[in-house]
């Protein structure tokens, strides 16, 4: 039985480390997409063992098989319909009563399971002891103990996920509700006797009484009288209990997984606050908690700026020593500039880019992320994104934004709804990115003094929150709420932070490199037949006119669009020989105002199309055009008065 | 001292405080424009019937048997503002001073008849706060409406009004027991561990109203305030 294939999916809550099993299991065999049609975030991998090659796919973290967020709908689906071999319930030691909840949620779907009990050491830190043989019996399915940020147990779990696929799983413990809501089962169950459907009977049957939506649609095209017994025995158990059918069901499994959870473990709360604690008290007290993110969040910018910058300009000489090579392979005809001007300056722009700041940037928010210290930050910074109709989890890909709007347009994925994500894709856009602080520094910060700088910096949170708000007001639906589970620190492991570092690029470069290319070859292209020059007249009466800026500026913020600084090194090759002082201190602050605002550049809004679908990227991309200019020509006419 | 005035009082101490926090005198002052020695000798009085707790430096906060008047006549006052505005069509801006008068003249049946009529309202009229929970043992409104059509006698009545999470203070506890805003917003907080019954502590809240943490079922969560504010518990 050589080659044997096995797909084996890895489901728990998220932080109990399910990412750091997946990882140690797959290494570098992994690939990252999406569910079809959905935008939830799919991770497969593969790895050979005894014999088998294995399929492992990470399923998203989540609290509950309910149908409330799509990375529930997505994973319930995939367990029902794509059958995998095995399901490991990765659950967390140290807060066993959760986790066990959405392991009896799992075994109610029927799935080949085993249980990897996670993070065994910070359990016994926080003084919980657990009977491992206790909880196999009282679980009925095979429990092995890991600590996978050390990688221990791991091996051992790979060893019963085998045994178990080959042996196939008889024993079973269900979870037991009520007798009234058993008996109700029983009577939906027999209403479904010739029905073959993708989920178990007896999980159809919980579900119609729990009222899932999804289920009773697919259910009342099969079986009318299913969904009408179901609804009699929920009308039953309600008058009985006073509550809806479904609080009875959650609370009865709640009290299951509790009653197991304090069957199997011991509780010896040490005495001494343990250093998690400590730390975590700290980073979230009205006081030191806002200092210390003020201060991390400051020390990570500076850090990474002064870092990119330094790494940027040595990339960028280093690359265009190249130039020499291109010509002397293509010529310097319309081949040759087309060739260089375009493919290779595409490549170079997204190169220098790229790697010196997205990197760094990545490696710091998993660091953070991976550590628990983000979900601190949603935590102090709630408030403030309330005010714009957010909720504290959106601070996260704003915070990305200033390094690379790209990522922070995908990093949005962490807003539950559609519309929380709409709202904070558009404000991300308008973060000014590492692209648009060359700008402001090199124009502004440095003809005009830093101060200008920074208040460009201020009056851009200033519209970003009136926007925001704007936003908020015109799109319909209501906020909702943060519910977000704050996990204890850990120590967050180099492995891991590095891999998602890696994939997370590599989805940066496919979605940005193709469109930085094929647009700065079309540009190049214009220039090669002469073209830019009618372009930037066409737009004279908005940047001449309205704006006040020279007409070049038209051809310059037309290459901006590929990448935001080219605006500005451009500009200062076409004001040779005279360069950047050639403006007026009022022209540098309306082109700076003009070219942060005006539109995302061609990354982001491919980004924002794969995010948002194209009908929306649109409205946010043409609303950001208008918007700069209308702003940039007020900015003009008020500067003038004071100038 | 009339009832009236205590309701008052205590009315305005419930909206002006959070988390238990004491306030000061002269912000009672301010809220009904009055010399703040008249406010300290009205809340000695509210101590001295075990209404409030005041300390002289560091303020007054309600204590259990004034917190249980406070929302009652809140929740009054939040249901009457939604019927002059919705049904008698009275303006946002003159439902607040109607309501105050009427509030304390609507009889407990009347209120919950009017609560009824007006379909369960969550958020009262004018600045779109939440309306208090009532003494019937629901976990949400849809139970309400539900069980109505039976029987709702049968059900029986709370031995005391649940209270708002967020007046709790810091590390006291209260076991859930109503959720506005209806099914949607208790499958996820069932759904995280919040189920009907169960015990949360509350560890702190982030300033300028931000979110609560709070402890349920070993784990820690944080809550934003669009959620606490939904949430009543049984102290």
């Amino acid at each position: 039985m050589a080659h044997k294939k096995l797909i084996i999916a890895l489901a728990g809550n998220a932080n109990v480390g399910k990412s750091v099993i997946f990882n140690y299991l797959t290494g570098l065999h992994q690939h990252i997409g999406n569910w079809p049609g959905k935008t939830v975030e799919r991770a497969e991998g593969t790895l050979s063992f005894k014999g088998y090659t294995i399929d492992i796919v990470d399923l998203p973290g989540i609290y509950s098989l309910s149908t409330y967020s799509l990375e529930e709908l997505v994973s319930r689906k995939y367990i029902a319909v794509e059958r995998p071999d095995l399901v490991i319930n990765v659950v967390d030691a140290s807060v066993l009563e959760r986790n066990l909840f959405f392991t009896l949620q799992l075994m109610e779907l029927e799935t080949p399971m085993i249980v990897a009990l996670n993070q065994v050491d910070i359990a016994k830190r926080k003084g919980i002891e657990i009977d491992n043989e206790k909880l196999e019996q009282l679980l009925g399915v095979p429990v092995v103990q890991t600590v996978a940020t050390k990688g221990r147990g791991v091996s051992q779990l790979l060893e019963m996920a085998i045994k178990v696929i080959e042996k196939g799983q008889t024993t079973r413990r269900e979870v037991m509700y009520g007798e009234e809501v058993e008996e109700g089962i029983a009577k939906i169950i027999e209403t479904l006797q010739n029905v073959q459907f993708i989920y178990p009977r007896r999980y159809v049957a919980i579900k119609l009484l729990e009222g899932d939506e999804e289920i009773i649609r697919e259910i009342a095209k099969l079986v009318p009288q299913a969904v009408k017994a179901a609804r009699e025995v929920a009308g039953e158990i309600e008058n009985l209990h006073g509550h809806a059918c479904s609080t009875v069901i959650t609370s009865e499994q709640y009290e299951a997984a509790g009653s197991v959870a304090r069957q199997a473990q011991k509780l010896v709360p040490p005495l001494k606050l343990t250093a998690e604690e400590r730390l975590h008290n700290l980073t979230t007290d009205r006081i030191t908690g806002y200092i210390i993110m003020v201060s991390s969040l400051l020390l990570i910018f500076f850090g990474i700026f002064t870092f990119g910058n330094y790494t940027s300009d040595i990339l960028s000489n280093f690359l265009y020593r190249l130039e020499p090579l291109s010509t002397s392979l293509f010529g310097t005809g319309i081949v040759g500039s087309l060739v260089w001007g375009g493919v290779a300056e595409g490549l170079i722009a997204g190169v220098t880019v790229a790697l010196p700041y997205i990197i760094p940037f990545y490696i710091v928010l998993y660091f953070l992320e991976d550590s628990g210290y983000l979900s601190r930050i949603a935590f102090l910074m709630d408030n403030v994104m309330h005010k714009i109709g957010l909720h504290g989890k959106a601070f996260i890909p704003m915070m990305l934004g200033y390094g690379c709007n790209v990522p922070a347009c995908l990093g949005c994925r962490i807003m539950e709804t559609k519309r929380e994500r709409t709202l904070a894709a558009f404000v991300t856009t308008l973060v000014p990115c590492a692209a648009r602080t060359v700008i402001i520094l090199g124009l502004v910060g440095h003809f005009l003094g830093i101060q200008w700088a920074l208040a460009l910096y201020v009056f851009d949170l200033v519209v970003i929150f009136a926007l925001g708000r704007l936003a908020f007001r015109v799109m319909p639906g209501e906020p909702s709420a943060l519910i977000m589970e704050m996990a204890d620190y850990r120590m967050p492991q180099l492995r891991t932070v590095l891999k998602e570092t890696w994939f997370r690029l590599a989805e940066f470069i496919k979605i940005a490199f193709p469109l930085i290319i094929v647009g700065s070859l079309v540009i190049k292209a214009a220039d090669v037949f002469g073209l830019l020059n009618p372009i930037a007249n066409l737009l004279s009466p908005v940047t001449v006119v309205w704006l006040g800026l020279p007409v070049i500026t038209g051809i310059t913020l037309i290459f901006g669009v590929l990448r935001k600084e080219l605006s500005l090194i451009l500009l200062a090759a076409l004001l040779a020989p005279v360069g950047l002082q050639a403006l007026t201190p009022v022209q540098m602050v309306v082109f700076t105002l003009v070219a942060m605002f005006y539109i995302p550049c061609v990354a982001t809004i491919s980004a924002l199309v794969k995010e948002l679908g194209g009908k929306k990227a649109l409205y946010i991309t043409l609303f950001e055009i208008a918007f700069a200019i209308i702003l940039g020509g007020i900015a003009l006419r008020v500067l003038t008065l004071f100038a | 001292m009339s009832s009236k005035s205590i309701e008052d009082y205590l009315k305005a101490i419930y909206a002006l405080s959070r988390n238990g926090k004491p306030i000061s005198t002269s912000e009672i002052a301010e809220y009904f424009k009055i010399a703040p020695a008249s406010v300290t000798e009205m809340i000695k009085k509210l101590a001295k019937k075990g209404y409030v707790k005041y300390s002289p430096y560091r303020g007054v906060h309600l204590a259990r048997k004034g917190l249980q008047v406070a929302e009652k006549v809140t929740r009054k006052h939040r249901l009457l503002e939604r019927f002059l505005h919705d049904v008698l069509r009275i303006t946002e801006e003159k439902v607040h001073s109607e309501a105050c008068e009427m509030e304390h003249a609507l009889s407990d049946e009347a209120e919950e008849s009017l609560c009824r009529f007006l379909k369960h309202p969550d958020l009262c009229p004018d600045d779109g706060k939440i309306i208090p929970a009532c003494d019937l043992p629901f976990s949400t409104c849809e139970e309400c409406i539900e069980l109505h059509k039976k029987n709702l006698e049968e059900s029986g009545r709370r031995q005391q009004i649940p209270i708002s999470i967020t007046q709790l203070k810091k590390g006291e506890r209260g076991k859930v027991s109503f959720i506005r805003g209806g099914h949607k917003v208790l499958q996820r907080l069932c759904d995280m561990g919040l189920t009907p019954g169960t015990e949360v502590t509350v560890v702190k809240s982030a300033p300028f109203h931000g979110p609560m943490e709070i402890l349920v079922r070993g784990s820690r969560l944080a809550l934003g305030r669009g959620m606490t504010e939904m949430i009543f518990v049984e102290a």
